[in-house]
């Protein structure tokens, strides 16, 4: 309970905390209801029978679901991490130097953000349709569809996202200190890896949490580009709906919110812990970040 | 299927760009030539999610020692993008409409029916269909009907299964929850088609202003245009008709406390029917697995298993004795009930959507 307690409220500010408050429900009533009517045990969403872990043991028990559990684990990967380089290294591009066809480049980096999706889908079939009939014609090697289109589809997507959160946090940063570390006799590799690099690390990790959470929830793309045995987890679900909906999607959504708070929990405590040696150094007892 | 958007507009785009990569297939038509029981690879199954028992699955590796790479779609319009992209699949689930569209891009295997030693055992009625007129690419895999779920504490033993029930005002003003129809302009326009007389699949204009005038003049006692909530709000008492889909019915009213109360029935005048299909891909790698699977299917007890396990109606007459009761009595009316496949309109599509948005405002 900070200062702002102490002062008295104006009608204004009280109908902006209710405001607020009311878009907190709307945002988390749908999740926390999902959450609990996945231990339901009724096979009808709708209605409360008793509590089951029925729904989480046909999950795990499921050859099917979690095939695609491992799909869309493996494709995350590869595209947050090869999308998260790509993505900074552009974002470093378009704001620390000037080059010819800039301005263009800079528009075409967007592009996948404004695209609606099955064009996107659409336009990647046909690029890797295309580009595997030449391969073939040229060196007699044609590779198939499956992990490896998705994966080169999501991270063209995930690029343009990681370079917007990146550059947003470059935009922020004072060149000078970059100059500062050059005066030092700093080489350039040096001032990126030393003064850069932690400084827009914040942004890299969101750029990457993105990038991840666009990965695991793509649908349409991916059911377009997917391959033999390439199923991923909610091109699975998606056609799940299709039965009428059953908890064990339920339960498939909360595993899937728990894994990705996990995710945020380390990124946030990574973020923490790059920072910390200076707080620790200010605040002794090292919980003065809370 | 049924739930899915026909991305109408997406299938134009995809045909076009089909033709311009000069992608020649269409002209000659692929035949399978195997024999019964042979296997020539490993089987890529494309299929919808949980439409399968991996147990038949297993079973089926087992006894002809192929793998089965089972992959899974959520809409006709992405699977035959992937196809005519040229991704190659074994085997392949597609909905009705769908299989005519295939065909016609050349993207289908003729079967090869001296494989098919189980063929006799499909329904005479599931042969042949206004899709697949020499039954010569498809062989039907579940089905399933549009009717109306109703619930007889409210509405009582003694009613005539006809549309009237949701379309008539003397009988729905009745009922105080009032009664749900789909959201869907082909189901919801073609019911009222069907109980003017009319096919649900007519292009007269006059006919589907009609339509849309009579779903209008009983919207006083519709309580929602609903196509995702319709089972529960039956089961719940929300409302006491509810137009919706057999599958989802079935299962719904298997769950609820009282079974008894709850009856699916078919209007007299006619209503919906859905088939899914097995169909080989032309660019197939392994026809011969393909046609051993579609028979293997068509075994009188391992179609029976399907059904047991999806709960969907089957086409495979001979695996009759060997389903679940409930899932026979579930559909027994279809097979002499009045029953049509919804076919592609073409152009003419829009005009369902259009009136019924009119008709809902």
């Amino acid at each position: 309970m900070s200062a702002v307690g102490l002062r008295p409220k104006s009608p204004v500010e009280r109908v902006m905390a209710s405001h607020a408050g009311l878009v907190f429900v709307f945002f988390y009533a749908p999740i926390l209801l999902l959450v609990v009517f996945s231990f339901n045990d009724n096979s009808n969403v709708g209605i409360w029978t008793e509590p089951s872990l029925r729904w989480y043991r046909e999950v795990f028990a499921s050859a099917p679901v979690m095939n695609a559990v491992r799909n869309s684990l493996i494709v995350a990967a590869i595209s947050t991490v090869v999308s998260t380089v790509l993505g900074t290294t552009t974002a470093l591009a378009l704001e620390r130097f000037r080059f010819r066809g800039q301005r263009v480049y800079d528009g075409l980096v967007y592009l996948p953000i404004i695209i609606p999706d099955v064009t996107m889908a659409v336009m990647m079939l046909l690029f890797f349709a295309q580009t595997f009939t030449m391969l073939e014609g040229a060196v007699g090697w044609s590779p198939s569809f499956g992990l490896g289109t998705i994966s080169l589809s999501h991270i063209a997507f995930n690029i343009s996202f990681v370079a917007v959160v990146v550059r947003a946090r470059l935009g922020q940063l004072d060149p000078r200190l970059e100059e500062a570390a050059a005066d030092l006799y700093a080489g350039r590799w040096q001032a990126f890896r030393r003064v850069t690099l932690p400084l827009i690390l914040p942004g890299v990790l969101g750029g990457a949490l993105l990038a991840l959470t666009l990965s695991l929830d793509d649908v349409v793309v991916t059911s377009f580009v997917a391959g033999p045995g390439a199923t991923t987890l909610p091109v699975y679900v998606f056609g799940l709906v299709r039965r009428g909906v059953t908890p064990l999607i339920n339960a498939v959504s909360t595993v899937m919110l728990l894994a990705s708070m996990v995710l945020i929990a380390v990124s946030l405590g990574l973020q923490r812990g790059a920072g910390s040696k200076v707080i620790a150094a200010a605040a002794p007892d090292g919980d003065a970040t809370l | 299927m049924k739930r899915m958007p026909r991305a109408v507009g997406l299938v134009a785009i995809l045909m076009l760009v089909a033709t311009a990569c000069g992608d020649d297939g269409g002209d000659t038509v692929a035949v399978g030539d195997c024999t019964a029981g042979q296997t020539d690879g490993d089987l890529n199954f494309y299929n919808w999610s949980e439409y399968m028992d991996p147990d038949l699955i297993a079973a089926f590796e087992t006894e002809y020692g192929v793998d089965v790479v089972e992959s899974f779609y959520e809409s006709n319009e992405a699977m035959l993008a992937q196809l005519q992209s040229g991704v190659v699949y074994d085997l392949v689930v597609p909905s009705d409409y769908m299989i005519k569209i295939m065909i016609d891009e050349g993207l289908l295997m003729k079967l090869d029916k001296e494989a098919l030693t189980n063929y006799g055992n499909l329904a005479e009625s599931f042969r042949t269909q206004p899709y697949d007129p020499t039954g010569d690419f498809s062989v039907a895999y579940q089905y399933g009907t549009t009717g109306l779920g109703v619930n007889l504490t409210m509405v009582g033993d003694d009613f005539v299964p006809s549309w009237a029930l949701v379309f008539d005002t003397e009988i729905t003003s009745k009922y105080p929850v009032g009664v749900s129809l789909l959201n869907d302009p082909r189901e919801t326009m073609g019911a009222a088609l069907e109980y003017l007389g009319y096919s649900l699949n007519d292009t007269n204009i006059d006919h589907l202003d009609e339509a849309a005038q009579l779903i209008k003049n009983a919207k006083a006692n519709i309580a929602t245009f609903d196509s995702d909530q319709y089972d529960e709000n039956l089961v719940n008492g929300e409302v006491a008709i509810a137009h919706g889909y057999s599958g989802n019915m079935i299962v719904v009213i298997g769950e609820a406390e009282n079974p008894d109360d709850f009856v699916y029935v078919l209007p007299e005048e006619g209503a919906t029917l859905w088939i899914d299909n097995m169909a080989i891909p032309a660019n197939s790698n392994a026809p011969c697995t393909a046609h051993t699977f579609i028979d293997w299917l068509l075994d009188a007890e391992n179609g029976a298993a399907l059904t047991n396990w999806n709960y969907y109606g089957s086409p495979n007459e001979a695996a009759t004795p060997f389903l679940d009761e409930e899932v026979v009595e579930f559909y027994e009316d279809t097979l002499t009930a009045k029953l049509e496949v919804i076919t592609d309109t073409g152009d003419y599509e829009i005009n369902f959507t259009d009136k019924l948005a009119e008709a809902k405002s």
